[in-house]
């Protein structure tokens, strides 16, 4: 079996993913999505030169609401929530290390 | 007040609760005794709402003695598969990655029922996120099926329909990204809809794919099916993608039979469907002739690569749709020294081995210098399947299928192959890539006495012809 796609792939898919993956998981998982890929070679035999893309059922244009105030979410019910909150604002660790 | 209550259709239930010949304390004791007994061996809840319903109950009662209508579910027991928002009710997708996270809100279908008078009797168990055939990937545990506590119940939404077909709610809703109500449905010997794109409001429905998601009900009769559609659809302005038009009455819409229509069989379709399946399914265009329609020939021919675009769309879009879970707004949290390490542990924590594959696959098929060779050609392949649909219906009213390709497995049949578990949707992913409505109706049983599912489908919003054939293919098992 041809490899479609390397440890290495993997490793950086899950880094693109924030999922942190043991190195048995990346084994497992390359030669998992490497299955799935090919199951996909099948798709190659069509020709698809001339097809639109279908992203949805139904084309939709931007779908706006008349500009006026409603009732929003409890903010004090959405921060009870979330695993930290302070001051009326969501609490997370340092970013990139800071602090 | 009736002694019995878990028998009747929902319609007849409600009706007799409105007209003070049952209450619906008593509908619920039924329903509520039926749990104490079963459910410890089954497994279809993550949360029974015992004392909530009980309330609940009490208050259509009194709403009925004090001369009010409360609606046309008035006491029907429902049960909602747990990635629905209910406020102040945790709502876990079956993952630990929302263990004990209680939504600020309500789905559009929740309060819709609770208006039409309906009772909520619990929150169902699925596969983590709905990604899953079989309930096997759930967080808390397998639900069995009711008919074989040795067999799966099918899944995602696999607790939605063992808790109808163990009698312990009347109804249930399901949502179905690529067949995560009609398969369970089959293998639990009920009815399951999956309607068109856009029936449904999907506002407080946790996204997994979100041009694929539905919600819809799973019944004992296909007249409770349209009842209920015809309860929660409709458009909602808290849903862009819902449509914005009224829908015709399914429950009208049954009254007809299906003389003059035309049964499409496909003769593309990929095999892979056992003997017995194959025979039920046979039976079925028989009974829709002896009724009065005519079956015909007709070609899907870009069918057969469904499977293989819905793994790279559905998995592309949950990608998308699971950043979210952070750790950061709502759930669990995996303290670390930053936000990008806090990050990566609490997600590997938090999700299971089938949702972090997924999340894999999709962001893979998404990134750089790959979108086009995977992502953008399955949406092409997409368009295939949806323009092959189009024509088919072009000479055929509905299209007949099996919904699974066999009765309920056994838990760990399908191993550590992921593709072997994706293979038992052959046959409901396209309509979901196509945004067509799909429906199982019970058809007798196959290999081991376990129940078999016809699938019907049909175009954008032709759930009333659909609904037709669905009422002829119950009448045509009854007799």
């Amino acid at each position: 079996m041809s490899a479609r796609i390397s440890a290495t792939d993997v490793a950086k898919v899950a880094r693109l993913a924030r999922l942190d993956v043991t190195p048995a998981e990346i084994e497992l998982m390359t030669s998992q999505l490497d299955g799935m890929l090919e199951h996909f070679a099948d798709v190659d035999l069509l020709d698809l030169a001339e097809v639109t893309p279908m992203t949805q059922p139904f084309p939709l244009s931007n779908v706006f609401r008349a500009d006026v105030v409603r009732p929003c979410l409890d903010r004090d019910e959405v921060l009870a929530a979330a695993p930290a909150a302070q001051d009326g604002c969501f609490q997370v660790p340092p970013i990139g290390g800071e602090g | 007040m009736a002694a019995s209550t878990s028998s009747g259709t929902a319609s007849e239930i409600a009706a007799a609760v409105r007209a003070g010949a049952t209450t619906a304390t008593a509908v619920l004791e039924g329903h509520l005794a039926t749990i104490a007994q079963r459910e410890p061996e089954i497994h279809a809840f993550n949360l029974v709402l015992a004392d909530e319903a009980r309330e609940r109950a009490a208050a259509i009662d009194a709403q009925v003695a004090a001369g009010n209508d409360p609606g046309p579910l008035a006491g029907v027991t429902i049960a909602l598969k747990d990635n629905m928002c209910t406020r102040g009710v945790p709502t876990t997708c079956s993952s630990k990655i929302l263990e004990g996270w209680k939504p600020p809100y309500n789905a559009t279908v929740v309060d819709t029922l609770r208006t039409a008078g309906a009772v909520v009797v619990g929150k169902t168990n699925l596969d983590e996120f709905a990604m899953g055939s079989s309930t096997e990937n759930s967080a808390f545990g397998p639900t069995k099926n009711p008919h074989d506590t040795s067999r799966v119940p099918g899944g995602s939404s696999g607790g939605s329909a063992a808790a109808v077909a163990a009698g312990f709610s009347q109804i249930a809703l399901g949502s179905d990204t690529g067949g995560s109500i009609r398969q369970p449905a089959a293998h639990c010997g009920v009815v399951g809809v999956k309607p068109t794109y856009g029936y449904v409001s999907r506002y407080g429905l946790v996204a997994f794919a979100s041009s694929l998601d539905q919600i819809g009900p799973f019944t004992n009769s296909v007249h409770d099916a349209a009842l209920m559609l015809d309860v929660i659809g409709g458009h909602d302005p808290l849903d862009s993608t819902s449509i914005p038009q009224q829908h015709p009455s399914l429950t009208d819409a049954i009254q007809q039979g299906v003389e003059g229509l035309r049964v499409g069989r496909i003769t593309d379709l990929p095999a892979g469907a056992d003997p017995d399946v194959q025979e039920r399914l046979e039976l079925a265009f028989e009974a829709l002739q002896a009724a009065g329609a005519t079956v015909v020939d007709v070609t899907v021919p870009a069918f057969t690569f469904g499977l293989t675009a819905y793994y790279l769309i559905a998995p592309a879009e949950a990608s998308s749709n699971l950043a979210r879970y952070d750790g950061v707004r709502y759930g669990m949290r995996v303290e670390a020294v930053d936000t990008n390490a806090m990050y990566g542990a609490t997600r590997a924590a938090g999700f299971g081995e089938e949702v972090k594959r997924r999340i894999m696959l999709g962001t893979y098929a998404l990134s750089a210098g790959y979108y086009d060779a995977y992502y953008g050609k399955a949406l092409k392949v997409r368009r295939l399947i949806h323009d092959d649909f189009e024509r088919a219906y072009e000479t055929a009213d509905v299209l007949l299928t099996p919904t699974s390709p066999t009765v309920a497995f056994k838990f760990g049949d399908k191993g550590d192959n992921p593709f072997a578990m994706y293979l038992c949707d052959t046959y409901t992913i396209p309509s979901n890539l196509a945004g067509h409505p799909g429906m199982s109706v019970p058809f007798g049983t196959g290999a081991h006495g376990m129940p078999v599912g016809v699938q019907v489908l049909a175009g954008t919003l032709q759930e009333p012809v659909m609904f037709r054939v669905g009422a002829a293919l119950e009448r045509a098992v009854a007799t």
